[in-house]
């Protein structure tokens, strides 16, 4: 689990985040939405360590996260995989050697337990045969799926997935979001999603912080979203005409 | 890993460096050796003192300046470009989230590379414009081949090699470290990469020039 404490981030005169206290769960999915602007990814940024918060305090399970020094900081990082909204392959790496990088690194593996390790994990994410092919000959999926498969070969027991949807159609994302969702469930890891799919939002939103001007707005599952009477999250979620009648008829018939 | 990285880094600058840096030298040599001897027709200094004059210039001054200054430009902008790139597209915060020392695995094999094939490419290079000298000069008819050879192997100064050694370390050194500094701090668009690269050309060019008078002033 991980958990916030009076998160404050600013940037000069602009306050970001306005005291974000809040908890991610082990085994769920849990999501960060909110409009654009509203501290998504200074949040999820804070989380992993790339921006240190103003004032608070993150805990990974008991451990204050943000009061270590790099060492410490270093082996909490050892059980943490990222997706990055552009996937952030690199270029001059093939498929394997981006998913084998951690493993090189970080490992004293020997070249065939390394080769078991990336085949295996590629399977997990339903990508074989592409080993040899570098991120540019692959599409907007297969790099997702090499994003996310790199981000879990070393087995993190926690994974960030930055707008994982973004750009890609809708079968895709649905595949994507499937997928992060099995492996959460499977490995039994902490997930931290921002999104703003709304689909997203309504398939595998186990525990869903809504952030609006810096604050928590609202927080519920997926099953609560329906019916919660929050305006905050009733404007986003359900934010054009057919949305709001298809909410409407759905709260009828239930 | 940084075994790998540095031999790649090894093959970019070096390898493919090589053919500019070579064609410079030739027509560098070429044309210090066809105005040295414009400049003493006529007069009483030998002819053979145009390989002389060649081959010092080219050791103490020619050779890793012009080199480095061409490198700055050619590698010094792809390392800007490339780390600044790599920033931007989260490469380097993607390598920080699983752990890695993006300083240490990005610009140590940068500048060990550099540090290496940089005075090798300047060795190359004085060797290269000795010959252009002798190809412009010879053929030509300002003087005969064995004049040309024995101005090269005249009053020779062990002390000039060494020079020409420092200098191309000590700017091998600033052309990488202020080309992977502009590139990996870089923040925004592809404006500010564009202007990354562009100070890297032009800050690496400046300090190598204020080095190479330091390094004049200090060791003749």
């Amino acid at each position: 689990m991980i958990r916030t404490e009076e998160l404050y981030k600013s940037f000069g005169e602009t306050e970001v985040l306005k005291g974000i206290s809040t908890e991610f769960y082990q085994g769920k999915t849990n999501l960060i939405i909110g409009r654009s602007g509203a501290g998504k990814t200074v949040l999820l940024k804070c989380l992993v360590g790339l921006i240190r918060p103003t004032q608070g305090k993150i805990f990974y399970s008991d451990t204050a996260f943000s009061q270590l020094d790099k060492k410490q900081i270093k082996a909490i990082r050892m059980e943490v995989g990222m997706l990055f909204q552009g996937s952030a392959l690199f270029d001059s790496m093939t498929v394997e050697e981006n998913v084998r990088f951690p493993l090189d690194m970080f490992t004293n593996m020997t070249r065939k337990e390394k080769l078991n390790r990336v085949n295996e994990t590629l399977e997990r994410v339903e990508l074989t045969g592409v080993n040899d092919r570098y991120p540019s000959e692959t599409s907007g999926g297969m790099q997702k799926r090499v994003g996310i498969a790199r981000a879990i070969v070393m087995q993190p027991k926690y994974l960030f997935c930055d707008e994982p949807n973004s750009g890609l159609d809708p079968k895709t994302a649905i595949l994507i979001d499937e997928l992060i969702l099995d492996i959460t469930k499977d490995q039994n890891i902490t997930t931290v999603i921002n999104t703003h799919d709304m689909n997203s939002v309504m398939e595998i939103g186990d525990n869903i912080i809504l952030l609006h001007h810096g604050h928590v707005a609202w927080r519920g599952t997926n099953a609560e979203v329906l019916e919660s009477d929050n305006e905050i999250l009733q404007n986003f979620i359900f934010a054009s005409p057919f949305l709001q009648k298809l909410r409407k008829n759905a709260l009828e018939n239930l | 890993m940084y075994y790998k990285e540095t031999m790649r880094q090894m093959n970019d600058i070096g390898v493919g460096s090589l053919i500019i840096v070579a064609l410079i030298s030739l027509f560098i040599g070429a044309v210090t050796a066809v105005q040295f001897a414009y400049q003493l027709d006529g007069t009483l200094v030998p002819v053979y003192y145009i390989g002389y004059i060649v081959r010092d210039s080219t050791i103490i001054e020619l050779a890793p300046t012009i080199t480095c200054l061409v490198l700055a430009g050619k590698v010094g902008s792809n390392m800007a470009a490339e780390l600044g790139g790599m920033r931007q597209k989260e490469h380097i915060d993607a390598m920080e989230i699983m752990g890695v020392n993006t300083a240490a695995y990005l610009i140590m094999p940068r500048l060990v590379a550099a540090l290496i094939v940089i005075p090798m490419l300047v060795a190359i290079a004085a060797f290269v414009s000795i010959i252009g000298g002798y190809i412009a000069t010879v053929p030509a008819g300002y003087m005969s081949s064995e004049e040309y050879v024995q101005g090269v192997r005249s009053f020779f100064e062990a002390n000039n090699v060494f020079m020409m050694f420092v200098k191309s370390v000590t700017f091998a050194f600033l052309l990488t470290s202020v080309s992977c500094f502009q590139g990996y701090y870089v923040q925004g668009g592809s404006i500010e990469l564009g202007k990354a690269s562009t100070n890297a050309v032009v800050f690496s060019d400046i300090l190598i020039l204020i080095a190479d008078y330091i390094i004049a002033i200090l060791l003749t």
